[in-house]
């Protein structure tokens, strides 16, 4: 019993640390530009397609298309903020949440008919890691480490290098910010590409554990807003311990109750928490 | 009498272009033609409740589908279980989206912008999640109606022509909700709240009911065309019951004839479901359909986002009077 609980505890704080990178990307593009990306999901869903047709069409390590597909995830971003969002950022919220579908229809329309539905999966076996008496399958434990890398990278990138400053520039007032000379359409370019980034590496890590169709982010994409509202929107290291709360809260449900019971915890938690705290658990008071 | 007419000139041009859309399929006689008249005019009743939050409050209910699902639900359990005509079911459908508009509302109508989006998003997805383990109602599996419930009406063939009737009227009711609540006092403390809530409240407007009775009014359509969608299609499940992109298909509708409108949904909604059913039987176009919307909506976001009509309104200085 104690067994089976810890290791429900442990795979679903691994899958927590993926979660969370997910929600990042989600919530950097919310705290910078005000934008709620609802083209997410597809993104994400893009990200597991990237490493899968790089790792079986071209034999290049799943970990290693991984870079490749952060790096296209990047390009990818950028290029979607120029044509969808550039011109509407200023208009009120309904007209960027409605782009940002519009680009996810667009993506889901191409990728039904050129992916079909058929569900994929990328087969690497690393086999399992034993831990005195638990087990920890090794895939899951590598893609919470390299969560936690990427957690790390982009948070000394916000702190210290200039492309990063620039964007806490924009967060706390684009403005200003445009008044001292900060190029502020670059930098919301930068971001919105930095946020597809990280959709893209939590596609590509999810594919390595779990199998997958064009349609598969979406429930990522919801979990990731849960995630979003639990950490505080706008605050990407919020975002991390959120993704914990949200891989804990799997793991540990379906020993208490029948699994279906999650999607219902998480969702009225979701709005619970909005209603109440919505700056999140850890944001302050408003 | 013809004062009359021409004070209230864009109502009868609405209900006009609601009443061709419903006795066309008599006209033809044929049973294809009247399912899709079923298509469109479900969608127009669906965008133009919709419509009365989005448009006219300014409040953006991504979930808005959560009613339709819910009042669908209502309305078939009262048939399939405890043996109520389909006229109670519809009532029972209408009232219980209502009333969960109500409480809702109360909670989250208090949350601004997108945090109310992202809200209706979460409880559309609860309400599924939960529906989804509900004994009740069937769980995962739903229900399906015995098919002698029917014979009621007179076999399957009647109850199918009823039931356009039904969706004719219910939608010819949302038009005329949609035009009183346009040009009501009511409405005009809506348009406030739309563009600054906070002044509203300053000039008096009592903006938590105001907004509450808006949430309402636009919860309870959904909810009857819900149960009649549902008693027609025999059988419900969660998954057809509370499919999201659904709710986002009536945000589009709305953006593409005009929001803020009583015509607009109509002809948005009609106009999306026209091009909906070309882009279905071109084997051109088949595969690419949602990617064809969604340059299309995209294209209406960046270029007309005031959609057909507020482009006809703001063009056209004389159209005005014609086309709220």
């Amino acid at each position: 019993m104690i067994d089976a609980l810890l290791r429900s505890l442990i795979d679903g704080l691994l899958l927590g640390f993926v979660y969370g990178i997910a929600a990042m990307g989600l919530t950097l593009i919310w705290g910078v530009m005000n934008v709620i990306n609802l083209s997410h999901g597809s993104l994400i869903a893009l990200g597991m397609f990237s490493v899968y047709y790089l790792f079986i069409g071209l034999g290049i390590h799943p970990y290693v298309a991984l870079v490749l597909t952060a790096f296209i995830g990047l390009i990818f971003g950028i290029i979607i903020y120029f044509i969808a969002v550039h011109r509407v950022i200023n208009a009120p919220e309904l007209s960027t949440l409605l782009a940002t579908y519009a680009v996810n229809m667009m993506i889901l329309g191409v990728g039904t008919a050129v992916f079909t539905t058929t569900p994929r999966n990328i087969p690497l076996e690393l086999g399992s890691i034993q831990f005195g008496s638990t087990v920890i399958t090794t895939t899951r434990l590598i893609a919470a480490l390299v969560a936690t890398l990427v957690a790390v990278g982009l948070f000394l990138f916000l702190k210290y290098s200039r492309p990063g400053r620039y964007i806490r520039a924009v967060t706390d007032n684009r403005d200003a910010a445009e008044i001292v000379g900060v190029p502020s359409a670059q930098v919301l370019a930068l971001t919105f590409g930095l946020g597809t980034l990280l959709a893209a590496i939590s596609g590509g890590l999810i594919a390595t554990f779990f199998p997958f169709t064009i349609l598969a982010g979406e429930s990522y994409e919801l979990k990731s807003f849960v995630i979003g509202v639990l950490g505080g929107l706008g605050n990407p290291v919020g975002s991390l311990f959120g993704g914990l709360i949200l891989g804990v809260i799997e793991g540990l449900v379906p020993m208490a109750m029948p699994t279906t019971w999650t999607p219902v915890l998480e969702f009225v938690l979701f709005v619970l928490i909005l209603l109440v705290k919505p700056n999140g658990l850890f944001g302050g008071e408003e | 009498m013809s004062e009359k007419l021409r004070q209230h000139a864009s109502l009868w041009l609405s209900l006009a272009v609601v009443l061709i859309i419903g006795l066309w399929p008599i006209a033809t006689g044929d049973a294809l033609d009247r399912e899709t008249a079923f298509t469109v005019l479900s969608a127009i009743a669906l965008a133009s409740s919709l419509n009365i939050l989005l448009g006219y409050t300014g409040y953006v209910s991504f979930g808005h589908v959560v009613f339709f699902g819910f009042g669908g639900y209502v309305g078939f359990y009262t048939i399939n279980a405890l043996g109520w005509s389909l006229w109670l079911a519809l009532l029972a459908g209408g009232l219980s989206a209502g009333l969960l508009a109500y409480l809702l509302g109360v909670g989250i109508l208090r949350l601004r912008g997108a945090y109310f989006a992202l809200a209706t998003i979460g409880i559309n997805e609860a309400v599924r999640a939960f529906i989804n383990n509900f004994r009740p109602f069937g769980g995962p599996t739903g229900m399906t109606l015995n098919f002698s419930v029917y014979k009621a009406y007179g076999g399957a063939m009647h109850a199918l022509e009823l039931v356009f009737y039904i969706m004719v009227a219910l939608t010819l009711l949302v038009t005329l909700i949609s035009y009183w609540v346009r040009t009501s006092k009511f409405g005009l403390g809506l348009l406030a709240i739309r563009e600054d809530e906070d002044a509203a409240e300053v000039m008096g407007v009592v903006t938590p009911v105001a907004k509450n009775w808006a949430f309402v009014l636009s919860a309870i359509v959904p909810g009857m065309v819900g149960a009649l969608y549902f008693f027609k299609n025999g059988t419900i499940e969660p998954g057809l019951a509370f499919p999201l992109h659904t709710s986002i298909e009536m945000i589009v509708m709305i953006m593409l004839g005009g929001q803020g409108t009583v015509l607009g949904p109509i002809v948005g909604a009609g106009g999306y479901e026209m091009l909906r059913d070309y882009l279905l039987v071109s084997p051109l176009f088949k595969n690419l359909q949602l990617a064809i919307s969604g340059v299309l909506l995209l294209l209406i976001v960046l270029f007309i986002p005031r959609g057909l009509v507020g482009w006809l309104r703001q063009r056209y200085a004389k159209v005005r009077r014609w086309l709220i």
